[in-house]
């Protein structure tokens, strides 16, 4: 199965939860939403072999910090 | 593939909040975001349906979802864009204005199919303002970060004092009672830690869900979504189809504000609820009059050039920094 996350794919074998899979590339899973197939998902979701999964980063735009 | 389930319906889960025990469905955490949302705003008595108010949109997820949600909960509630020319290397700043207009034109705020047509949902259409930074003061924050000490090396200091002033400046002029940014939970964790971990007083005072217009001439700026973790704002948005966009600002990537963000996850990951128990206390320590020694009142004077309120006798860091005065007075 492969993972898309920041224009890389990435090549995890299926049979594990999206958050084990998200651990296993080196991301902390608070900072990502799944996307299976097309569809939004927990991060308990068991991922199969041939499932189509992107990571969306959660983290904001930036052009709205108005720290100095 | 197994899934969580909706505690409302049953149905597949789109999010598992931990710190709130609770999964839900797209459908249903649509309708609970904006009813948390109208919460929010009522707890921190931050606007009232009455007031016009005035969103700060970046074309990013939590401004988006901030003006999306707003607008079906019936406020009067306009965009504000502001242009600031950070194109090189992608063009960033165009594609976020792109996704802004995209937004408004796709009706995407009105009401979500589905929903009960003879409910107190607004038909409120939106006005979205733009200012171009190049076109109003001459240069684009790059050009102008560049150009003044402010800004040196990152253009992040020259970029937050010209949006202040622009969002201040544009809401007073044309209005508005209150200023309404995105700013989510992830955001005032992040802050609130750089100034714990430096015991900086006076910004903590200062740190809160409504900031009052404390004089004529200054604008009540609102945090609606500063009780959302940001992986909640994120879902709101891909749930309701909003198209944002995904990249950082590329100054901000790697800053100081990000990184603590990435500490804060780590922390959450192994103690859920912790971002959220920690800007709580901290809101009720604050109510409790902790920080009420170090919120000292400054006086402010009005700047020579614009009449904006400033800190310092004279002109204020704007004028100071765009040099306002030798500016074609027909633009600015």
């Amino acid at each position: 199965m492969q993972i898309m996350f920041r224009d890389k794919k990435y090549e995890i074998k299926g049979g594990i939860s999206a958050r084990d899979a998200i651990k296993k590339i080196g991301v902390d899973p608070e900072a990502v939403l799944v996307v299976v197939n097309g569809k939004l998902v927990t991060d308990d979701a068991v991922l199969k072999d041939g499932d189509d999964v992107k990571l969306v980063a959660v983290v904001s735009g930036g052009q709205l910090c108005i720290a100095d | 593939m197994g899934f969580m389930r909706c505690r409302k319906c049953g149905g597949a889960a789109v999010i598992n909040m931990r710190q709130h025990k609770l999964s839900l469905c797209g459908e249903h955490y649509s309708e609970w975001f904006v009813a948390q949302t109208d919460r929010a705003i009522e707890k921190y008595k931050m606007f009232t349906r009455d007031e016009r108010v005035l969103v700060a949109v970046s074309g990013g997820k939590d401004s988006l979802s901030l003006w999306d949600t707003l607008l079906r909960l019936g406020y009067q509630a306009d965009g504000l864009y502001i242009g600031l020319g950070i194109n090189d290397p992608a063009p960033y700043s165009d594609a976020s204005l792109e996704k802004t207009r995209a937004f408004v034109e796709s009706g995407e705020w009105r009401v979500a199919s589905g929903e009960d047509p003879a409910s107190p949902i607004t038909r409120y259409t939106p006005l979205l303002h733009v200012v171009d930074i190049e076109e109003t003061y001459g240069k684009s924050i790059p050009q102008i970060a560049r150009d003044k000490t402010r800004g040196h090396g990152k253009p992040c200091a020259a970029c937050g004092l010209t949006k202040r002033y622009v969002m201040n400046r544009l809401a007073h002029d044309k209005g508005y009672a209150v200023l309404a940014t995105g700013h989510n939970l992830d955001d005032e964790v992040a802050v609130l830690m750089q100034n714990t971990l430096r015991w900086q007083t006076g910004y903590l005072a200062r740190q809160a869900p409504v900031l009052p217009a404390s004089r004529e001439g200054l604008t009540r700026k609102v945090k609606p979504f500063c009780r959302f973790y940001e992986r909640e704002t994120a879902t709101y948005a891909l749930v309701r189809g909003i198209d944002y966009i995904y990249d950082e600002c590329p100054h901000a990537v790697g800053n100081l504000t990000n990184f603590y963000k990435t500490l804060l996850n780590q922390l959450e990951t192994q103690s859920p609820g912790a971002k959220l128990s920690f800007y709580l206390e901290f809101l009720r320590a604050r109510g409790e009059g902790a920080f009420e020694p170090f919120n000292q009142v400054e006086t402010l004077h009005e700047c020579e050039v614009c009449g904006q309120p400033t800190t310092a006798p004279g002109r204020c860091a704007f004028c100071r920094m765009w040099d306002v005065e030798k500016l074609d007075r027909a633009t600015v």
